[in-house]
């Protein structure tokens, strides 16, 4: 099986990405219409004060004792209100946003979840769980804080930009072209910067993410490492790693921390020249003191944004790259649909049968190539081989986790194809070497299988696993915690909670794939008679290694290189002294 | 922060420039409108052409040297950082790496993983902020204020009531948001911890048709979440726009003050002007101080996260050998009556005995005492928790013994030197590390070998036949945590791993549980031949695997409740006749 595609982080289709982005925007159309308006007046009246304040100090420049205080005090006035209502409407804008965007992440969050419940287990196999989880924890969190953020601010400097342009040509238009030179300057600049830092950028993330996949690796190992007293060629590997990791972020960021300080001269030469030619034009009679203090205001007003903007292009195509992750995760193959007139599977016997299946998990590596087998209601059907030799093949195609490539399986005569998958999975019950157990009360993991299980039906499951006792000391019984990897309670343990699961689930087929292989053998005797119960009329399918487990199998199938080598009982496979005889013999040699 | 003043303190005189630099181009900023200032109320009513054009000069010969200064001061700052944050993770990794078995139970892998990647990350950026932010947000605020109280006192009064309200506020909203967005954390983690649930347990609620109630479970945790993260931004958001009001609430003061105080005479209309500019400096100040306040307590929960690890004292001492154990036992390796309980021994190692692992670490060994001669073999066989790893990491000393000694080759394990005692073994552990690197690096693992050794322990492990059916044969690459491999790969490759350096002690731990049983005789009979002079020890669930060993001990809930041959115990522990029957059958 192929375990992993290498997952591209750089945006392909960008524009796409942002469509799609888009539509989900669309939803909060209105308050996205709503945060606009308000952008547009909260940044009317943020321009408006250096204006009125401009009228103020212009009356107040009348000198000592002609200062006309009616007219500086209504101004103040009209300053407060006007600054005010700007401040109460930048909050109400950060709330809406929050709002707007925290929302989109929950629907993007529920939308791959529910999405990775349909897709088909084969994608599990593929694909890293770290990965998966990571689209859903850290490029959504990416996409998020970009919108509530950057959408405002975004929306703010372009409010801002242009109506302190229209408010410095208003004042004076020679001044204005002073102020728009900056433009030109601080754009190139910027864009000139993103071009340099961005691979240096991206080299840093890159030695970030190997340094953290070498710690990771190395200290999950660490018992292994001291053992061979290994450890201080491993810590002088980390030395090469660590350095890496400092020089990269050393040479991305002494480069990004001149940007700031570039873009603030950038502003101080902006502000010179102004109070040079405003002197100028001062002196000539052209312009008022206080126009230029309003002047000075506005291009100050206008600088900021611009700088921002600046800022926010890296930031917005990180997001975009994150969105193109979660909709290639939304855009995978789902395990196709039920067939439309598919039946429901009630009343089963229990028949199962494979008629010359063919499969392979990639097209043109066929494992299983002509498999036919019967297996008659209630009957045990042994599966046994070497490792790797596809027995646990057999049971994603009994389960419909994959489909056949050729031939068909069929139960009680029916293709399970033209079956509901859930009518077909409801049919059998499972337990699997990979112990299953989820965050919660011991009694909700023993009940899962079925929904308003009583107590009594729990606690008898839980005895006839002989898992009752262990469950009792527990501080809290049935109503105990426990986690998937909480050191609370062993493997061996988990595999009798599943084992005390698939009693209380009612089904006709029982899956059993190397059941007890993390219990010790003495558990095992003890548990014996509650598994044979289990088993009791139901059809089996078995696979272990331990081949005192199967004997009694009524057939067993003998796996090699995805095919069936052999056939038959125990007697019978152990008088042809083939295959199955040879595996037997070795447990004794 | 006190340990990581251990590190900066190093670079005290380059942190030190580095901060005077950052102080002397924000002083300088400073300067520029009090300039503009000057030229506007001063020089500009004389109405000559010259000296205007002489201060507007100077201006830009300061915008100059700010950027200068401000340029070199930040790369400084970043320098810093590099260095310090480079021996920080040095030492944190060289402690985690070295931790004793105890205190690896107590901090926890994930744990330990997340403090050497996020934690460090964010004292990084501490270190830089601290160095420029740190400097320049105090400046901007205390020069803004300074310099209005200059030019003139009255005025800047109105500034000085102002700025600890706005600090004030700054700081209690962060306070009351930084508790939420815990909260938030918290709430991310179950995010994660379910569709983690899912993922691996995909095969059970496909199997049960669980999905509608798995995006159920989630959109409630889904939903908590966002509710909360909503509730954080939006108090989070508040600081901005409420600094921004008060700030614009005193510079509508400013205005109606200073035109009774112009009027007065007391004031020029200039100094007004240059009050509205210092305002906008003050407010950025207020705000990069919010910023640094937010770093702090980060980085301070980092900081201490670190130092736990990092400041463990080193557990498990080398006694000299005067102190240690003596044994007139003839053998190998001696158990001498050994006992031994996970709880009892971490309460030396640290404080916080709160964080362990929980109550089922508490398995114990009692009283375990047995020899094996050089060369010899033993089998351990018991129930899951029995005890039987534990009794390896006692002998490779990973734990120490609460009672009891444990003798390698006549001497107690503890007057050994650690690297020393490790190079006699070859061990497989129970759920073994495969390293992302070459078959050839995973089996040789950093000790002198040709390849003549190599080959001979990939065919003495069973994995010859497979490693060479890659084109690269032993130059293949292991994926992460040997992903690329089957089960019974990756333990013929451990195998391989513990084979090669030709141990004098063997050790393998439920080595070979994925093998079939064909595959695992072969390996038991290249053991024999190739490695007889080895001393073996065998842990194992299936009796074939170890008995024709020289001796077995069965072990139940950390007891030894049978010692002897195969044949012994076949006859007088009722226990282990039992096992042998229900795996063999009883056919043959």
């Amino acid at each position: 099986m192929a375990r992993r595609d290498t997952i591209m982080t750089k945006p392909k289709d960008s524009r796409g990405a942002l469509r799609r982005l888009l539509s989900y925007l669309g939803t909060f159309r209105l308050m996205i219409l709503l945060v606009a308006v308000m952008c547009v007046c909260s940044n009317i009246l943020a321009l408006l004060g250096p204006s009125l304040a401009g009228s103020a100090i212009n009356e107040a420049a009348a000198g000592p004792g002609q200062v006309n205080f009616e007219r500086v005090g209504y101004f103040a006035s009209r300053m407060l209100i006007v600054y005010m209502a700007s401040s109460l409407l930048t909050v109400l804008i950060h709330i809406t946003m929050v709002n707007v965007s925290k929302r989109v992440a929950r629907k993007m969050r529920q939308d791959v979840f529910d999405k990775l419940m349909r897709l088909p287990v084969g994608y599990f196999d593929r694909h890293q769980a770290g990965d998966i989880i990571s689209r859903v924890s850290y490029d959504v969190d990416v996409i998020s804080t970009c919108m509530s953020t950057d959408v405002t601010a975004i929306l703010t400097s372009l409010v801002t930009v242009f109506g302190a342009l229209i408010m410095m040509i208003r004042i004076s238009p020679p001044l204005s072209l002073v102020a728009l030179v900056t433009i030109p300057a601080s754009v190139a600049y910027t864009a000139h910067m993103r071009k340099l830092t961005q691979p240096r950028f991206a080299r840093r993330s890159k030695s970030y993410g190997a340094m953290n996949g070498f710690v990771e690796e190395q200290i999950s190992g660490q018992k292994t490492i001291l053992a061979y007293a290994y450890e201080d060629q491993i810590d002088r590997q980390f030395d090469t790693v660590n350095h890496t990791a400092a020089q990269a972020f050393y040479d991305a960021d002494s480069l990004g921390m001149t940007i700031g300080p570039t873009m603030g001269f950038i502003n101080n030469i902006c502000l010179s020249l102004i109070a040079l030619l405003g002197s100028v034009l001062y002196m000539n009679g052209a312009i008022g003191l206080g126009s230029i203090s309003s002047f000075v205001l506005y291009s100050r007003k206008f600088s900021g944004p611009i700088n921002e903007v600046a800022n926010i292009i890296n930031e917005l195509f990180s997001a975009l790259a994150a969105a193109e992750r979660v909709f290639s995760l939304l855009d995978e193959k789902e395990e196709l649909t039920d067939a439309e007139n598919a039946e429901v599977l009630d009343d089963v016997r229990g028949d199962v049968a494979l008629n010359h299946v063919s499969f392979g998990y990639d097209p043109g590596n066929t494992i299983i190539h002509d498999l036919s087998m019967r297996a008659d209601a209630g009957k045990l059907i042994a599966i046994v081989g070497p490792t790797g030799a596809g027995k646990t093949t057999m049971i994603n195609l009994l389960m419909r986790f994959y489909d056949v490539d050729g031939g068909s399986v069929t139960v009680d005569e029916k293709d399970i194809r033209g079956l509901t998958r859930r009518s077909l999975r409801s049919a059998y019950a499972m337990v699997l070497q990979d112990t299953w157990v989820f965050r919660g009360t011991i009694f909700e993991n023993i009940a899962y299988g079925r929904e308003g299980a009583s107590m009594e039906e729990v606690v008898a499951a839980a005895k006839a696993a002989h898992i009752h006792p262990f469950i009792m000391r527990l501080p809290e019984g049935y109503e105990t915690v426990i986690s998937e990897d909480g050191g609370n309670i062993s493997k061996g343990q988990k595999q009798l909670l599943t084992i005390a699961r698939a009693m209380l689930y009612d089904s006709h087929m029982l899956i059993l794939d190397e059941a007890t292989s993390n219990v010790d053998t003495s558990t095992e005797r003890e548990i014996q008679h509650a598994m044979r119960r289990l088993m009791q009329g139901r059809t089996c399918f078995v696979i272990a290694h331990r081949l005192s487990t199967i004997q009694n199998a009524d057939h067993i199938l003998v796996v090699n290189r995805g095919d069936v080598v052999e056939q038959g009982t125990h007697e019978e496979l152990m008088r042809a002294k083939g295959f199955y005889y040879r595996l037997y013999r070795a447990q004794f040699e | 922060m006190k340990f990581l003043w251990k590190y900066l303190r190093k670079y005290k005189w380059m942190i030190l420039g580095g901060m005077g630099l950052k102080l002397a181009g924000t002083m300088v900023e400073l300067l520029i409108p009090y300039v503009m200032e000057h030229l506007l109320d001063d020089v500009v009513p004389r109405q000559e052409l010259a000296p205007v054009l002489f201060w507007g000069v100077v201006m830009i010969l300061l915008a100059c040297m700010v950027r200068l200064l401000n340029v070199t001061a930040n790369r400084r700052a970043v320098r810093v950082a590099k260095e310090n944050i480079l021996s920080v993770r040095r030492d944190l990794f060289h402690a985690a790496l070295n931790l004793s078995g105890g205190q690896m139970d107590e901090v926890g892998l994930p744990s330990l993983i997340s403090r050497m990647t996020s934690d460090t990350y964010n004292l990084q950026n501490f270190i830089r902020a601290v160095q420029t932010l740190g400097i320049r947000a105090p400046i901007m605020l205390l020069g803004g204020i300074g310099i209005t109280l200059a030019m003139d006192t009255g005025l800047a009064m109105i500034l000085c009531i102002m700025a600890p309200i706005m600090i004030a506020l700054v700081v209690f909203i962060s306070f009351k948001g930084i508790p939420l967005y815990d909260l938030v954390q918290r709430g991310m983690d179950d995010i994660v911890r379910i569709m983690r649930e899912n993922i691996t347990g995909i095969r059970v609620v496909k199997a049960l048709s669980k999905e509608p109630f798995e995006m159920r479970r989630f959109g409630e945790a889904n939903d908590t979440t966002s509710r909360r993260d909503i509730k954080a931004s939006i108090i989070m958001a508040l600081p901005g726009p409420t600094v921004t009001l008060f700030l614009n609430i005193g510079l509508t003061l400013v205005v109606l003050i200073g035109a009774r105080r112009v009027n007065a005479g007391v004031t020029q209309p200039g100094v007004i002007l240059a009050f509205l500019t210092y305002f906008n400096m003050i407010l950025m100040g207020v705000m990069g101080l919010n910023r640094v306040f937010m770093m702090l307590s980060k980085a301070n929960a980092s900081a201490a996260r670190v130092a736990a690890v990092a400041e463990l004292p080193e557990d498990l001492p080398r006694l000299p050998e005067s102190e240690g154990a003596r044994t007139d036992r003839e053998g190998y390796i001696v158990f001498d009556h050994v006992s031994f309980s996970y709880n009892a021994d971490s309460t030396r190692s640290t404080a916080s005995s709160a964080a362990f692992a929980g109550a089922s670490r508490q398995q114990c060994l009692k009283e375990i005492d047995f020899t094996i001669r050089k060369g010899g073999s033993l089998g351990i066989i018991g129930a899951t928790g029995s005890g039987k790893t534990t009794l390896i990491n006692l002998l490779m000393r990973f734990y120490d013994p609460s009672e009891g000694h444990v003798f390698v080759d006549g001497k107690d394990v503890r007057t050994w030197d650690r690297d020393e005692l490790h190079r006699r073994f070859g061990v497989v552990f129970q759920n073994d590390a495969i390293f992302a690197t070459t078959i050839r690096e995973n089996v040789i693992f950093g000790r002198e070998m040709n390849e003549q050794g190599l080959r001979q322990a990939l065919e003495d492990a069973m994995a010859a036949d497979f490693v060479d059916r890659y084109e690269d044969g032993a130059d293949h690459e292991a994926a992460i945590h040997g992903g690329n491999f089957s089960g019974g790969q990756k333990q013929r490759l451990l195998i391989a791993r513990a084979l090669a350096a030709k141990p004098d002690i063997l050790i393998l731990d439920d080595a070979s549980s994925a093998l079939d049983y064909r595959t695992d005789a072969e390996l038991r009979k290249a053991i024999r031949e190739h490695h007889g002079d080895a001393t073996l020890i065998v842990i194992a669930q299936r009796i074939s695997s170890i008995m024709n060993l020289d001796d077995i001990i069965v072990l139940d809930e950390g007891e030894m409740i049978g010692h002897g041959t195969h044949e012994e115990l076949l006859r007088d522990c009722p226990v282990y006749r039992e096992i042998q029957q229900t795996q063999m059958g009883e056919a043959e």
